[in-house]
This record gives C-alpha cells, sequence and structure tokens, in this order.
C-alpha cells in the first residue's frame, strides 16, 4: 500500500459582496450552501473533503467568481504549535 | 529607490499585528507581492482566523458551529504565528512589538491590523452581571448560543444597528422574546438614516419585536446572585429579561499603542490614503502601515474625511493596498479608494450598501418602494450620488456604484421599470447631520455592520 499524505482539508469563503444570489452554488453543491430567507447565501466554511468535486463545481460555476477555495498546503497554525 | 533598495523591500523582516481576516489577507499578499523576508503574524485570539460575519447569524441561530467558520488559507505564507498572545506595545523607533508574555517581537516594517472590539456596557450599570452579552468573537457566540438555548423568558438588545437587528431576528427565529431598544428614533439610523430606519422599523415590529426608539437603558439589575434580571429603561419603565445583548458600536484595539507616538484612540488609527500610519503630530511613521477595521484613512472620493469602515470587503482590500505599498518604493505606492460596500441579513431580508450612505443630506426611494419587501434607495450629498441601498435586490448594486464612482447627479437619473413615476427626495435624517448635535455618532465612521458583521462584513 503506497503512503500518502492525508488530504488536504477543504475551505471555502464566499464574497458575498460579490454574490448576488444568482443560486448556481446551491444547485452545485446543495449541501454546502443554502439560502436563508429569499436572497440571503448561507454556507459551510469547512465542508467534508468528500464534497471537493461538488464545491469546486460550485466554485466554478459562480456567475460573479465569488468563492475562494483554500489552496495552502501548510499546517494549520495552532496555538503554541510548531510555527513553521 | 535604487534596484537594491526596491530588492531589500522583499527582505527583511515584516510582522502583522492581527490575525483576523485583514492580517491573513495581508500576510497572504505580501507573498504575493513576491515578499520573501521573515514573517510573523501576532494574534490575541487562540484560534486560526476565522470568520467573524456568520457569528451573528447563521452560529447564533445554531446551523453553523464555530468549527465551520473557519476562513481559508488560499496560500502558504510560510510564517511565524503567535496566537493566542496579545501585543502589548509598540516602540517606533527600536521597531519592536512587546507581547504579554513578556517576548518583544523585533520588525523591519509593521503592519497594524488589530481590529475592534464590542464596546461594552458599563459596570456601574450592571455591565458585570450574569446574563450580560457582548458579540464580537467565536467565545461570544458560543456563550450568547448556550444563553438563547436555555430558554429566556425575554432577551433585551441594547441598540438597533446592524448587530443588534441581527440579533434580535436570531431570537425570533428561535422563538423567543426580543425587547430592543434604540437611542434614536428608528434602526439602523446612524447608517442608513431614519427615512430607511422607519422602514426596517416596520420589519422588527412585523417579526413580533418589541422595538423601544428614543428610549435608552438606564441600568441593568440583577438578583443577590448576580444574575441579570431586569433593566430600567429612560421612560421609568422596566423589563424582565435574563438575557441582555450590548450592540451598541466598536472600540478600536488600539490601547497597545498608548505611548507610541501613533495617532491612534477608539476611533481607530490614522493613516494616510497609502496605508501609513501617521503619528501624533501629522508625521508618516516609519514604515508602520494600517489596515481592516482598526484603520482610520482619508478615502479620496469622499472629500479626504477619515472613515473607518467594519466591512470585510474593507478588510480584504485594503490588506492587499498596505502588502504592496509595504513591498514597493516610493515610485509605486497605491491609494486605498474602494467604495465601501457591506451587507446585513435580519428578518428575513438580505440587505446590501455601496457607497456611504451615512454621509448623505438627502434620500430616495428609486426602484419598489419602503413598505415593499424590495426596495432600493439612493443617496445624495449636495446634489451628488454617495451611497445606494438595496433590499432583496442584490443585483442593482453594480450600476449605481458606477454612478457613484463617476461622482453622478442626485437624484440619479435611472429610468428603472419598477422606479416611481417622479424622483421626489427627502431629507436623509442622519443623526451625525443635525447642526449642534451631541450626538455619539461620528459621522465619519458609518458603523455599518458593525463588528460581527461584520464584522468584517
Amino acid at each position: 500500500m503506497t503512503t500518502q499524505s492525508p488530504p488536504q482539508p477543504l475551505r471555502l469563503v464566499v464574497d458575498l459582496n460579490l454574490c448576488q444570489s444568482y443560486g448556481q452554488c446551491v444547485y452545485a453543491a446543495p449541501t454546502v450552501f443554502r439560502f436563508h430567507g429569499e436572497e440571503s447565501l448561507e454556507y459551510d466554511y469547512a465542508p467534508d473533503a468528500g464534497l471537493r468535486r461538488e464545491v469546486e463545481r460550485a466554485a466554478a460555476a459562480c456567475p460573479v467568481q465569488a468563492i475562494t477555495l483554500s489552496g495552502a498546503t501548510e499546517p494549520a497554525p495552532t496555538v503554541g504549535g510548531a510555527d513553521r | 529607490m535604487t534596484a537594491s533598495g526596491a530588492a531589500g523591500l522583499r527582505s527583511g523582516r515584516i510582522v502583522v499585528v492581527g490575525a483576523s481576516l485583514a492580517g491573513l489577507r495581508a500576510a497572504e499578499a505580501l507573498r504575493d507581492e513576491a515578499f520573501a523576508g521573515e514573517l510573523t503574524l501576532i494574534g490575541e485570539e487562540p484560534h486560526e482566523p476565522y470568520d467573524r460575519p456568520p457569528l451573528s447569524k447563521a452560529v447564533l441561530s445554531g446551523r453553523l458551529s464555530c468549527d465551520h467558520i473557519v476562513l481559508p488559507r488560499v496560500r502558504n505564507i510560510d510564517a511565524h504565528w503567535l496566537l493566542g498572545t496579545p501585543a502589548t506595545g509598540l516602540d517606533v523607533p527600536a521597531r519592536r512589538v512587546e507581547l504579554a508574555d513578556g517576548r518583544s517581537v523585533a520588525y523591519d516594517r509593521l503592519l497594524i491590523a488589530t481590529g475592534t472590539r464590542a464596546r461594552p456596557w458599563p459596570v456601574r450599570a450592571g455591565g458585570g452581571l450574569d446574563g450580560v452579552h457582548v458579540l464580537r468573537t467565536r467565545e461570544d457566540a458560543e456563550r450568547l448560543r448556550g444563553a438563547l438555548v436555555a430558554g429566556p423568558s425575554r432577551v433585551l438588545v441594547i441598540g438597533a444597528g446592524f448587530t443588534g437587528g441581527e440579533v434580535a431576528s436570531v431570537c425570533r427565529e428561535l422563538g423567543l422574546a426580543v425587547t430592543v431598544t434604540q437611542r434614536s428614533g428608528a434602526p439602523l439610523t446612524s447608517a442608513l438614516g431614519g427615512v430607511i430606519g422607519r422602514a426596517a422599523a416596520d420589519w422588527y415590529r412585523e417579526a413580533g419585536v418589541d422595538l423601544r426608539t428614543d428610549t435608552t437603558v438606564q441600568a441593568l439589575e440583577g438578583d443577590p446572585s448576580g444574575r441579570l434580571r431586569r433593566a430600567v429603561l429612560s421612560d421609568g419603565t422596566v423589563v424582565d429579561a435574563e438575557v441582555a445583548v450590548v450592540a451598541t458600536g466598536a472600540l478600536a484595539n488600539t490601547e497597545w499603542l498608548a505611548g507610541s507616538g501613533l495617532a491612534a484612540d477608539q476611533r481607530g488609527v490614522v493613516s494616510d490614503g497609502g496605508c501609513r500610519a501617521v503619528t501624533t503630530d501629522g508625521r508618516r511613521a516609519e514604515d508602520v502601515f494600517v489596515a481592516g477595521d482598526v484603520a482610520r484613512w482619508p478615502h479620496p472620493h469622499y472629500f479626504g474625511r477619515l472613515l473607518r469602515l467594519d466591512h470585510w470587503d474593507n478588510a480584504v482590500a485594503q490588506a492587499r493596498t498596505a502588502a504592496h505599498n509595504l513591498v514597493h518604493g516610493p515610485g509605486d505606492q497605491r491609494v486605498h479608494r474602494p467604495l465601501p460596500a457591506f451587507w446585513s441579513h435580519q428578518f428575513g431580508r438580505y440587505l446590501k450598501s455601496i457607497g456611504v450612505p451615512a454621509l448623505a443630506d438627502q434620500v430616495v426611494v428609486t426602484q419598489g418602494a419602503l413598505d415593499q419587501r424590495r426596495f432600493v434607495a439612493a443617496y445624495g450629498l449636495k446634489g451628488r450620488l454617495v451611497g445606494a441601498v438595496a433590499v432583496d435586490s442584490p443585483r442593482v448594486l453594480d450600476g449605481y456604484a458606477a454612478l457613484i464612482e463617476a461622482r453622478a447627479p442626485f437624484p440619479p437619473m435611472l429610468g428603472a421599470t419598477d422606479g416611481p413615476a417622479h424622483l421626489d427626495p427627502v431629507d436623509a435624517e442622519l443623526p451625525g447631520r443635525a447642526a449642534g448635535s451631541a450626538s455619539d455618532h461620528d459621522p465619519g465612521t458609518p458603523s455599518a455592520l458593525a463588528s460581527a458583521a461584520s464584522a468584517h462584513r
């Protein structure tokens, strides 16, 4: 069995100033994005890594490109942890 | 700038104080700008950077836990992180940041991004009672969420700004009785004025909120065990409540800069248009920059007035401008001049703003109507368009933004098919504009999305 580095955690943020509530992300990844009220988008910033393909599809489908995914491969910073 | 000097700006030690949205995005932008030196991020909170806008909405309502609002790190930054480590002092001549744990960190260039905190309720008026909350951090949100889940008989929200409205809205979603007090005549007046504020008052009342305008809280009172029991209001009435949420604005986190010589106080750290900190005697501080909620700078589009914005996109954009200017010479400096923008979600409505409505002298509804679910209002100052607000109309503001950038006349000539036949501007009723007003509201500091929104919203 080959050893693989653990998959990077999936993280995302939506620029809600750019967002115009087209809802394409809700169709692409309905367990991550949803509307609360008629026009207000809510979403999970840290969905399960297994949802990466859906989330990438959602980011690609956004008409105003408001969705940013994590690109860092460094470990997350911790209090008193190794700092590099 | 000599070639060697330009290269020098890409090396050395940059310290960023503040590890929330602005600090993180600045650090990433520094690496994008090819900064190859030593990078240190110092953060007071014991968490990796997280997003604050959901705290007063999805987190408080229980739809999202605080583990699920972590901000994505968009690239590797190869930084030293000092989290849970408040900065307590700054020595500008010696180029050192003092930390609460007694250490100090040396820098060649410094970025201040320490943000704001919620204005606390005075202890002499009951601020120390169990049950009195503010909402700015993860811990604040978790504590308040716990208090709401416990099923209090009534929640008192002090202040009907953006945070207060969002908290009251969530309380009603949870089926809790809510009283909101507001010093002025309507919600949101310091940011959006009395005309739009009165429309917002209808949202509160339709949702079943007991809204008390022109009313302040004189004291919060507790039982012998120190638990909040009631509030005494300025009109003499008493409201029984076990939970109070103080939503009366934000204070800049600048205490650590006392004695540093920087022009810094509760209103923010003054910087120039290029994000360079200014000293108390009006000079540029050497190699010290400011970004995010804590920055107070002369916005060139708004007549050079000092603005401090608790806005999410301002934190991101100002971080990028500061990062650029940190690593480029005098010949390649950028001016921070984006149109301010923010959003809020309350009482089932999605409100978006562009420009600075708080500066306006007049307002006019340009699309829809105030008593309809969707409407757009344009704000003018001295016959020029300076801002616009859209309720449940998220796709219209780009056009207004272009008009504001172009300093288009007010009232704007739009010809919107859903607009009134004739535009009839009225006084925007912004409290800061009243002649001789002793209001504590600073018209140069729109409190939009104060904090949780905010934060950085």
